[in-house]
């Protein structure tokens, strides 16, 4: 079918898209009955276990499985032996998944059993014997950037520089975005102000664990359900890792109970399937939180050195940001997307960003809500709350001052189109929020933020039935009401009611390839290819009207859910809705349907600002959130409550970030609080109301103006915290989490030098 | 090794099982008794997710010995909703979106209508105090605080 | 592991002395499965004690309350007399965990746990509570702060069990407070915790005066210099000596949740804090 839409923006009055209706899949979930990655269960089932490093760096000299495979009830067994060849791009991936030669992190899966029951499989893996060889460790990105720190990779080798160093090291990789000359711009700066910065890693904290059902039989065909955000991607990796055609994986994504990122990759999957295939039987694998915690991909601790020079009146002139992340055990930390939204809310005539990948013997990072981008704002919006400070100005004038403009060349190099960020500024102060009173020991911050979003492959299939309803197939797992917001597209587009349309997630061998549910791009993905899957079912609809009525296709429109004649020249025909024509569909040609493949281009940034006044108590560091306002640009919001809460969740993900999350790891390189009660995330008490200003600024490159809107809203909380934390308390924090021993010995600290 | 035999109440059904000594009660409800509704989350009293009634108090079933049920009430979410009709929580979560992935929506309700019952009228803090014992990372707990709210305002024909 | 459920406090002493392998006696198991669970753990045996009638009873008692091992934390809140008598021991109970714990966990299993981070101990130990060990030769009371000495470890044999804690008769013009320090506002160990009794004269002079401190130690503190408060009318001169007092007491390690120096500041702002409730509620 001839595609049909436009990349710009229509003027159009929705019927449907902007209100909101309930979710499709809300009773579901409110009554218990929806099925998540470990409540799916199979005849003949196994439980799997994995038997992990304790250690943070280690040789594996031999794993004896013996006495394990000898214990009755014991159905199979799996260590690196099982996983052979594959792909290059898939080494570091197979080789998290069940470590080879090394153990490079403590809760490094070594082993794996399939047996009856939990305690069986417990049992077994007591009774593996691992022979390690202790080597030293490091878990700090500075530290393991020196020449004589403990290596991880012997043929680690720094790529991105001028000349390939001769030995290898810990460093990854370098990268550099920006443009102009920064020494330049700094020569003719009034106030050029630079700081040091610290994060510690954090979790993305969703609160169901890593879980899935593998079967494979012995033709080689095999089933995996798994909570995932990308079930193609799992298809893709666990083939190549068995040594599968893709065809012969059909993977199902159940729902999902959280992923922000850290469901965008595989560690339980193809051990569950090589067990599967060993034993013959379906293999259930769930991680305890504990494993969660240690073994899956928590996102990186950085160092960050930034530096901005401005005019007396504001004007940056440059700004320079030299930035250290870990990405855990293996290469490929987010530094790249880190370094380039560094400096991004600012029009720059002098930038530049470099950025390093640094392996530590910590897990393989994955990807946290706008990877990269939360630990750069926070170093960046706090030397810019700083200036305004210094210069005595209004902290959201001096971001008005710089703010980038519709056309400005961005700090990571492409011409910006249309942009929201200033819209966001003025919609902050002129918030009742903005000029609220404050209380004693209160302070108020602001910050700024600012996300890509992406585009991407993606395959939509919209089938009419013959009573007028909808089935329509998504291959984007829903992480966050997306089947409504579909659905809403739909029966925009087809003009029906949006009851009629039922929107499902469908599995791998159901519907074409589809990318990842991230980088904010499902509503934007999706619902451009529903657009165009709806508008191709149109044409089919109008040609079935046109034959009905013995007139040309091209004498048919489709206005408010029905064929009419285009005009009288057509005929004088009773308009059909949609209902009509496919009661007809047997009789006129057939099952009606239209579909889109497409691979998504121009999705559009988001940039956000945040207010949030804290309270500090001076006798114990303690923080509190008094009141908090997230104002973001949505392009358009499809259902306005969803989207609210996206910014919400961010924001909160975002607090517990800047206050009390954070990786603690002891001297012997063991993670010590690999639970909920230590890896503390915001709970109901901590928290007020998260007020919400969507912000409509339209994506020219979406027919309604779409622009994602998940990540965004992560990246400036930390900074407006630690800016709220200076306000009230006059001390800067320049490490996070702000914890209360930390804010308590800096204004304790404060206190004994102003004596 | 010999397993526990227990009779109790699950929803108003008397309901018998074996299970082994160690077994929780979630995992007994999850995997012998096909009630999937109380989610594991962490294994260890800190999340909330699993949340049941136990005799009338809100507990974590994965802080339940599935032996320890013998003779008692336990009610579930899935016991919520009289049959067709929603609970009015339930309803309010929908109709308020205090759920995004879901996950932590049972515990949520069994818990909220544990409030509802000895408190008609809480106030936010009350109701977020009561609910400190509930994760949730998808929301930042506005919505949730706000369907809860309303429910009670509903509830008390306010 | 094997599970019993005795129906007197006789047979549960029996099944214990009668274990050859390692026993545990299980209450609310807030505590008990949370270390079966990540193996910290692993009993031969567990024996429930919630089918004693007696352990749930919270009994009038010498102008004090009996309060029986099984009684959960919510129970108890739930009881006006407890609850009037010693404000400080009960708010401090229903500080542990979130609301699905305190439908289970009791004082008794938060003692006998043994961390030195429990919140309800301090408060017990300021109030004066004793609690009543059973054994196979028979009974004897101990002082809650007699009770552990060090993490993980009590002075009960293994074949004795709590079977009740006694909060004694208060003295008129008498108060008590717990207050903690926790980095959130609910679901965190104590970093500090502080619990405060004091009674006042006729004149609104201090004549008696018990602090003890929690999380900043191998085990509870009870404070004796705490007496710094007697004689005084606790005005802001001698909270101050309070707060240094309890500062000078603690002798905590840096770990996951506090560092020493951060403890031993804290510990005296709770100090102060904490007799300052308790003096509010001596006044009446």
């Amino acid at each position: 079918m001839p595609l049909d839409v436009k990349p710009g923006l229509e003027a159009r009055k929705f019927k449907l898209v902007g209100t909101r209706p309930l979710r499709p899949d809300g009773i579901d979930k409110v009554t218990g009955r929806a099925r998540f990655g470990a409540d799916m269960s199979a005849p003949g089932m196994l439980v799997g276990r994995i038997l992990r490093s304790p250690h943070a760096h280690a040789r594996i000299r031999s794993i004896d499985v013996s006495k394990a495979a000898a214990l009755p009830g014991v159905k199979a067994i799996v260590t690196r032996d099982d996983f052979g060849d594959c792909p290059d791009d898939l080494v570091d991936i197979r080789d998290n998944v069940m470590a080879r030669e090394k153990a490079l992190y403590e809760g490094h899966a070594v082993a794996a059993v399939a047996a009856v029951s939990a305690s069986v499989a417990r049992q077994a893996l007591k009774l593996i014997e691992v022979d390690y060889e202790v080597l030293p460790h490091v878990t700090d990105v500075e530290k393991a950037a020196l020449p004589d720190a403990p290596l991880l990779h012997d043929d680690m080798v720094t790529q991105g520089l001028e000349e390939t160093p001769a030995k290898p090291s810990n460093i990854a990789s370098r990268c550099q975005f920006g443009h102009g000359d920064v020494d330049k711009g700094f020569a003719q700066a009034d106030l050029v102000v630079e700081r040091k910065f610290r994060t510690e890693a954090t979790h993305q904290g969703y609160i169901e664990p890593h879980a899935c059902l593998a079967t494979m039989a012995s033709d080689g065909q095999a089933d995996l359900w798994v909570c995932t955000q990308g079930h193609y991607y799992v298809r893709e990796a666990c083939a190549g890792l068995l040594g599968m055609d893709l065809s012969m994986l059909r993977v199902t994504a159940s729902e999902i109970g959280g992923g922000f990122g850290g469901k965008t990759t595989v560690f339980l999957e193809p051990v569950a399937l090589a067990l599967s295939r060993k034993s013959n039987r379906p293999v259930k694998l769930v991680m305890s939180r504990d494993e969660v915690f240690k073994a899956s991909g928590p996102t990186s601790s950085s160092s960050i050195w930034v530096k901005i020079g401005v005019t007396r009146d504001g004007r940056i002139t440059a700004a320079e940001a030299l930035i250290k992340f870990q990405g855990g055990a293996y290469a490929g930390s987010p530094i790249t997307l880190g370094a380039m939204s560094a400096f991004a809310c600012y029009a720059l005539e002098n930038v530049k960003s470099v950025g390093y990948d640094v392996v530590v013997n910590r897990p393989k990072q994955a990807s946290y809500r706008a990877p990269g981008a939360p630990m750069v704002a926070f170093a960046v919006e706090s030397v810019i709350d700083e200036i305004a400070g210094q210069l005595g100005m209004d902290p959201v004038d001096l971001r008005l001052v710089n703010a980038v403009n519709d056309g400005d060349k961005s700090s990571y190099g492409p011409k910006l189109p249309k942009v929201g960020l200033r819209q966001t500024l003025e919609a902050a102060k002129a918030h009742p929020h903005y000029t609220a009173p404050l209380g004693p020991n209160q302070g108020r911050g602001i910050a700024c933020g600012f996300w890509f979003n992406f585009g991407g492959q993606t395959c939509v299939s919209l089938n009419l039935n013959v009573d007028g309803t909808v089935a329509l197939a998504v291959g984007t797992p829903d992480i966050g009401g997306s089947r409504a917001s579909m659905s809403l597209i739909a029966a925009e587009e087809l003009g029906i009611p949006y009851e009629k349309v039922r929107c499902i997630v469908a599995d791998t061998s159901s519907l074409g390839h589809n990318d990842i549910t991230e980088g904010s791009r499902v509503t934007f993905s999706s619902g451009l290819a529903t657009i165009e899957a709806a508008r191709s079912c149109i044409q089919v609809l109008c040609a079935r009207a046109a034959r009905i009525w013995d007139i040309p296709p091209e004498a048919v429109v489709w206005e408010d859910g029905h064929a009419r004649p285009a005009g009288p020249n057509a005929g004088e025909f009773e308009p059909m809705s949609l209902a009509e024509i496919a009661r007809l569909a047997p009789k006129t040609g057939g099952p009606i349907a239209g579909h889109a493949e497409i691979n998504a281009g121009g999705a559009g940034v988001s940039f956000a600002t945040h207010l949030v006044d804290s309270e500090v108590d001076p006798e114990t560091g303690r923080v509190s959130i008094v009141r908090y306002t997230v104002i973001q640009d949505a392009g358009k919001a499809i259902h306005p409550a969803y989207v609210e809460g996206q910014y919400q969740g961010g924001a909160v993900q975002g607090i517990g970030w800047a206050l009390n999350e954070e990786y603690i790891y002891g001297e012997d390189g063991r993670l010590q609080n690999a639970g909920f009660l230590d890896y503390r995330i915001p709970v109901a008490s901590d928290l007020p109301m998260i007020d919400t200003v969507i912000v409509e600024v339209p994506n020219p490159r979406h027919p309604y103006g779409v622009r994602g809107v998940g990540e965004t809203s992560i990246v400036p909380p930390l900074a407006a915290i630690a800016n709220s934390v200076s306000a009230a308390a006059g001390v800067r924090l320049a490490e996070l989490p702000m914890s209360p021993p930390r804010v308590l010995a800096a204004i304790d600290g404060m206190k004994a030098a102003a004596e | 090794m010999s397993q526990v035999h227990v009779t109790t109440t699950i929803n108003g059904d008397e309901v018998e099982y074996l299970c082994e000594a160690e077994e929780t009660l979630l995992d007994v409800l999850r995997d012998r008794l096909g009630l999937t509704g109380a989610k594991e989350g962490c294994g260890s009293g800190d999340c909330g997710a699993c949340s049941v009634m136990l005799d009338g108090r809100l507990v974590c079933s994965c802080l339940v010995l599935g032996a320890e049920a013998q003779g008692s009430k336990v009610e579930t979410i899935e016991g919520m909703a009289a049959g067709e009709t929603l609970h009015p929580l339930q309803r309010k979560f929908i109709e308020h979106a205090a759920l995004q992935c879901g996950i932590c929506t049972p515990g949520f309700l069994v818990a909220a209508k544990a409030l509802l019952e000895r408190n008609p009228d809480p106030s936010e803090s009350e109701v977020r105090y009561w609910l400190a014992g509930n994760l949730c990372r998808c929301t930042g707990y506005d919505k949730i605080v706000r369907a809860v709210l309303d429910t009670a305002a509903e509830m008390r024909g306010a | 592991m094997r599970y019993e459920a005795p129906g007197t406090i006789e047979d549960a002493v029996g099944l214990l002395a009668a274990e050859k392998g390692l026993a545990r006696v299980l209450a609310g198991g807030t505590d008990l499965l949370v270390r079966l669970r990540s193996g910290h753990v692993e009993p031969d045996l567990v024996v429930d004690i919630k089918h004693i009638a007696a352990m749930h009873e919270i009994t009038a008692e010498d102008g004090g309350f009996r309060i029986g091992a099984a009684v959960s934390c919510a129970e108890l809140g739930e009881h006006p007399g407890v609850r009037k008598l010693w404000p400080g021991v009960v708010e401090a109970a229903e500080l542990i965990g979130s609301t699905q714990i305190q439908g289970r966990c009791t004082m008794v299993g938060n003692l006998c746990n043994a961390s030195p981070a429990a919140d309800s101990v301090p408060a017990m130990v300021a109030a004066g509570a004793t609690v009543r060990v059973v054994g196979p030769e028979g009974r004897r009371d101990v002082a809650v702060e007699d009770v552990s000495d060090a993490p993980g470890k009590t002075c009960l044999a293994r074949d004795e069990i709590v079977d009740s804690v006694f909060l004694p008769a208060r003295p008129a013009r008498s108060g008590d407070a717990y207050l903690r320090f926790i980095p959130r506002t609910e679901m965190d160990i104590a970093v500090v915790g502080a619990g405060v009794a004091l009674t006042l004269d006729g004149q609104g002079v201090c004549t008696a005066a018990r602090m003890a401190l929690g999380a900043v130690a191998e085990r509870v503190l009870l404070v004796p210099e705490a007496a710094a408060l007697v004689g005084t009318t606790v005005d802001e001169a001698a909270l101050g000596k309070l707060a240094a007092v309890a500062s000078a007491a603690c002798r905590p390690i840096d770990d996951k949740r506090g560092t020493r120096e951060f403890r031993i500041k804290v510990a005296g702002v709770l100090a102060r804090r904490a007799a300052l409730i308790a003096l509010e509620r001596a006044k009446g």
